[in-house]
């Protein structure tokens, strides 16, 4: 199981066909051991990586770190959970450290993301106070290099 | 007045060249390379070095060299750092004990160490006997050391495996030397410590020097690498080679290294010092990051090999072309006698009509014939493409 998740986080495209044969074993089996994974969400989607500048989006992303005073019953995650459901939030995880919630969010345009911060997520309550970075380029993103570093002109053929 | 120089004879500069090294054949992968640089659009099944770059923290290690200016000669056995932790090294990883004073050498990789092997121990006539198909080098270069090579013909029933008594019949009163190199380039093949130790006592009946180049040794998919040099009675007849290329992808910072009894290194050393000096210190430098913090890309390149190996066999078995299930090295070496065509056709006949290379398995010696070396040092997208396109050609025949 830990060797097709391996092989699908590294390419969600590859085929049962070619996965089977990788893994020693059916193109059924393969594909009945995704359907259970997908049912227990353990695979949760599929997505493309993209880069943002070649796609030539103008989009605003932004790394949010967030104080909130924990709650008597729930600690953390009740108000973790309202900040993760909406739509303008990509990513929210629990930290250690200086703050306590990290929410990577993405806007249109910069008034967007900064009215989701003011409006929304400094008035939740709960929230003590904010910190917005916004991205100014980015180098790599969820492991892959924006440009492919590969051998350089390797022989076409060496002993 | 000045008298006109007439030559006595007309000599070609073809003359000057010495007999032994005019006798070396010129090596059938460069006629091969030769046609498929002329070409485009095609997939590389032909290249013996890995497809990853070598990873940034060794790379990073090589640039903060050249940043603190070590851009000087070291000993010519090269740095004793790099020397204690390659003793470390052998030690953990193939039970080897070796003193980095005395009994380790850098190299400029192990085709240089193994020049030095040969050279420092062949004299004129001796006989060196090494299992065919094998590394293109191994021939020549036992001619340019004055020894004269033996091979001894390993078969795909055998895996590829040196049999014991192919290698007692060919041995005589002249025989010195027995190179071994698995896992095998180009055939996949390996060795079990049983199957070893078979060998091993024939070279101790003998009194046969081994030089053992285990340049594959890491990327073994079974269960484990065991050199015939950790075997009783074998360290003291044998010189162990290894190197970074394969298992460090580190192919074009030409690093290796000899290990042998004091002896045996002293007498490499003499020649290394005089024709080398040293392994060039920054690939010293990135060697050393490489033993101490590269396990684990190591391991993760050997994982991806593995699953490319697993997507090879069952496409040629697929394609009806038997080929036996490789435990180590980057290569496979399957049979194309079912289509009837000879090593040369199928491999040439294939680049003109599908663009894939694959090498002649006759480049490694006569013994090849009938198979072809596929490596699949090629990502798999490549590997997709390249198998699809085989298999077309394969069933046209």
């Amino acid at each position: 199981m830990d060797a097709l998740l391996s092989l699908l986080e590294e390419n969600a495209l590859a085929t049962p066909e070619v996965l089977a044969a990788q893994l020693k074993t059916t193109p059924d089996e393969i594909k009945k051991q995704i359907k259970q994974l997908e049912k227990d969400r353990v695979i949760l989607a599929y997505k493309a990586i993209v880069d943002d500048e070649k796609a030539k989006r103008t989009n605003v992303k932004a790394v949010i770190e967030v104080r909130v005073t924990p709650e008597r019953e729930g600690g953390f995650d009740k108000l973790a959970n309202r900040v993760a459901q909406y739509r303008e939030v990509h990513s929210c995880f629990l930290m250690s450290g200086g703050f306590d919630l990290l929410v990577f969010i993405e806007g249109k345009t910069l008034q967007e993301v900064a009215g989701f911060v003011s409006e929304k997520l400094s008035t939740l309550p709960g929230v003590l106070s904010t910190a917005t970075h916004f991205n100014l380029k980015t180098y790599k993103q969820q492991g892959v290099l924006p440009h492919k570093v590969e051998p350089e002109e390797r022989l076409q053929v060496s002993p | 007045m000045h008298l006109p120089i007439t030559p006595l004879s007309s000599t070609s500069p073809k003359d000057y060249v010495a007999d032994h090294v005019r006798a070396i054949p010129r090596s059938g992968i460069r006629d091969f390379f030769e046609i498929v640089q002329s070409m485009k659009g095609v997939i590389s099944l032909g290249i013996g070095e890995p497809d990853f770059v070598t990873p940034w923290h060794i790379r990073e290690a090589a640039i903060y060299a050249l940043e603190r200016g070590k851009t000087g000669y070291t000993s010519n056995l090269g740095s004793l750092n790099l020397r204690e932790e390659i003793s470390r090294y052998v030690a953990s990883d193939y039970k080897l004990q070796y003193d980095p004073a005395t009994e380790i050498l850098v190299a400029v990789g192990v085709s240089e160490a193994l020049d030095l092997a040969l050279r420092a121990v062949c004299n004129p006539g001796d006989e060196v006997l090494y299992h065919e198909p094998c590394y293109v080098s191994y021939s020549p270069s036992i001619a340019l050391a004055h020894g004269v090579a033996v091979a001894l013909g390993t078969e795909e029933k055998d895996e590829f495996k040196l049999r014991p008594d192919v290698l007692r019949a060919a041995i005589t009163p002249k025989s010195k030397v027995l190179l071994l190199n698995f896992p095998c380039n180009p055939t996949g093949g390996v060795m079990t410590a049983g199957e070893l130790a078979e060998i091993a006592e024939i070279c101790i009946e003998h009194n046969l020097l081994v030089i053992t180049d285990e340049i594959y040794s890491e990327l073994s998919y079974g269960n484990g690498h065991t050199s015939i040099a950790s075997l009783p009675g074998m360290r003291e007849r044998t010189i162990f080679l290894h190197g970074f290329s394969k298992a460090f992808a580190m192919t074009g910072f030409r690093i290796g290294y000899a290990c042998a009894p004091a002896p045996l290194i002293d007498a490499m050393m003499r020649i290394h010092q005089y024709g080398i000096l040293c392994a060039p210190i920054v690939s010293q430098e990135a060697a050393l990051e490489a033993l101490r913090h590269g396990r684990a890309d190591m391991e993760e390149m050997r994982e991806q090999y593995r699953l490319r190996r697993n997507f090879l066999v069952h496409a040629f078995r697929n394609m009806g072309l038997p080929c036996f299930e490789p435990r180590g090295a980057f290569y496979l070496f399957p049979s194309i006698k079912s289509t009837g065509m000879s090593s040369h056709d199928f491999a040439f006949g294939l680049l003109k009509a599908e663009q894939v290379a694959v090498v002649p398995g006759t480049a490694f010696g006569p013994s090849g014939e009938g198979h072809v070396r596929c490596s699949y040092a090629t990502g798999m997208s490549q590997l997709e493409i390249a198998v699809e396109r085989i298999a077309r050609f394969a069933a046209r025949k």
